[in-house]
């Protein structure tokens, strides 16, 4: 008797669904809500000043558990380092954020765009030119070149911010 | 009723009858959807009720594969009993004056008749696939419709006691006072689960049990054949939802509306009702479905029929 009085209960409660509102979000219509921390398509950024934050370190390519990056380190006429070739092979990539950690000049970062189906596998492969963008991306006033004690091109020792001037090691001599 | 008159019916029935089962796999969809908070296909033409041509399409252009190890014959044949039975059985149901096949005296032996013939369809196609999820299927059709076949007959016994007949229209005509799903309240229960039972459906699709038997009796089965499967299975949910209307709530009679209507409105509440189990309640396991049937349906039923009877005898005595 009790079972049979269970069962009624179960039924009424699944009629009653018939009023609440539904949990599907109608995709191409109605957008989900990503998050602003969301792992999706990996870009390059530039710092404030339009370089490339990209110094060539490879850590990216090290730190990848699917080895899907691959790059070119060289330099310019003023030293700075920057990829010859940047590729991401995003038929390997599983959106680990593993570079993004890896990475000491906040040079590759994730955003928040999945949409990125493909008919063709190849078109998954990602070029420099598909991977940089204009801006900075989350880290909107950092730029790397600017607080390495590094001298470059255009950029003495102790000219970089926050940086004092060398100091004449014979100086401290007692 | 003239010979042409006598054909428009039986064709008219028959497309009527296999629109609606095709629908039916659209409708189950939906009202699965809106009670698990979801939307279900609503994407191919309006509400999504295109969706039965795409399926039918994409079923009727696939690969009709026999596998080689199957017993070749029986394997074809299978799929076919369900559907032909099913239909028989609707021959006799009476839609409302004038519309309904054939007026048999025994018209509900003979629907009872078709349906014990409905199930060597599973039983064949179990034993003919020569796998053993498949014959593990069989097996439980096999005894799950031995069960419950007992007391579905049983069940309605007190239908015809009270009615007289066994004729359908005579038991429809009957009911002019009153329903007999009140003085028959437990011979409706029990076969409401009797008919659950005899079309496989959730929560009794044991033979099918995808959790445990891949999908049963029909897990060799692709292309239209495993089609004719499911076409069998909603045919026989209109099948059970059309006689519980005209057994326990009055077939076509109701008032204002025409009697074709109402039967159609109190079928479709049935078919209603049997997605609304398939949505709420769980599979149970395979003993217990055994001891409902033996320990408390059947003797529930033959308390009623005893019951039902002594009354029947008082009245007229």
């Amino acid at each position: 008797m009790s079972y049979f009085i269970n069962t009624l209960a179960t039924l009424g409660r699944y009629l009653l669904h018939s009023f609440r509102p539904r949990a599907t979000i109608q995709y191409p219509e109605e957008r989900p809500a990503i998050p602003p921390r969301w792992r999706g398509r990996i870009v390059l950024t530039r710092d404030p000043d339009g370089g490339e934050r990209c110094v060539a370190c490879y850590l990216c390519a090290v730190a990848c558990p699917v080895d899907c990056i691959a790059l070119q380190a060289t330099e310019d006429e003023h030293g700075r380092r920057y990829p010859a070739f940047f590729r991401i092979n995003f038929s390997r990539c599983i959106f680990c954020g593993y570079c993004e950690e890896a990475c000491p000049t906040d040079a590759i970062q994730l955003t928040a765009d999945f949409e990125m189906s493909e008919y063709r596998r190849t078109n998954l492969v990602y070029e420099k030119e598909h991977l940089l963008i204009d801006g900075p991306g989350k880290h909107p006033g950092y730029n790397y070149y600017r607080v390495a004690g590094l001298a470059i091109g255009g950029k003495d020792k102790g000219e970089a911010e926050n940086e004092r001037p060398p100091v004449d090691v014979r100086d401290l001599m007692p | 009723m003239s010979a042409g008159a006598a054909l428009a019916n039986v064709f008219g029935i028959l497309a009527v009858l296999l629109t609606w089962a095709a629908l039916l796999i659209w409708v189950e969809r939906r009202l699965l959807a809106l009670w698990q908070d979801r939307y279900g296909p609503n994407r191919v033409g309006p509400f999504g009720l295109l969706q039965v041509v795409a399926d039918m399409i994409k079923i009727l252009t696939k690969a009709d594969w026999v596998p080689p190890f199957a017993d070749r014959l029986v394997f074809i044949l299978a799929p076919a009993v369900i559907v032909v039975t099913v239909l028989f059985s609707f021959a006799v149901i009476p839609v409302a004056p004038g519309i309904g096949i054939a007026d048999l005296d025994i018209g509900l032996l003979f629907v009872l008749a078709m349906a014990a013939l409905g199930a060597y369809s599973a039983m064949l196609a179990g034993w003919a696939s020569n796998s053993k999820y498949a014959l593990l299927g069989g097996l439980r059709t096999a005894a799950q419709t031995v069960s419950y076949e007992v007391f579905m007959g049983l069940s309605l016994m007190g239908v015809v006691m009270l009615a007289g007949s066994f004729d359908l229209r005579e038991i429809v005509e009957a009911q002019r006072g009153m329903w007999f799903v009140l003085p028959q309240f437990i011979g409706f229960l029990t076969f409401l689960a009797a008919g659950v039972a005899e079309s496989h459906r959730l929560p009794l699709d044991l033979p099918e049990g995808e959790t445990e038997l891949v999908a049963g009796y029909h897990t060799e089965y692709s292309g239209m054949k495993f089609g004719l499967f499911f076409v069998g299975e909603y045919l026989g949910i209109i099948l059970v939802s059309a006689l519980i209307a005209t057994l326990f709530f009055g077939g076509w009679l109701g008032p204002v509306l025409p009697p074709v209507l109402w039967f159609l409105v109190k079928t479709s509440v049935f078919i209603a009702l049997f997605v609304l189990l398939r949505a709420a309640l769980p599979r149970p396991r395979y003993d217990r479905l055994m001891a409902f049937a033996w320990k408390a349906m059947l003797p529930l039923t033959l308390l009623n029929l005893v019951v039902t009877g002594a009354v029947v005898l008082a009245r007229s005595g």
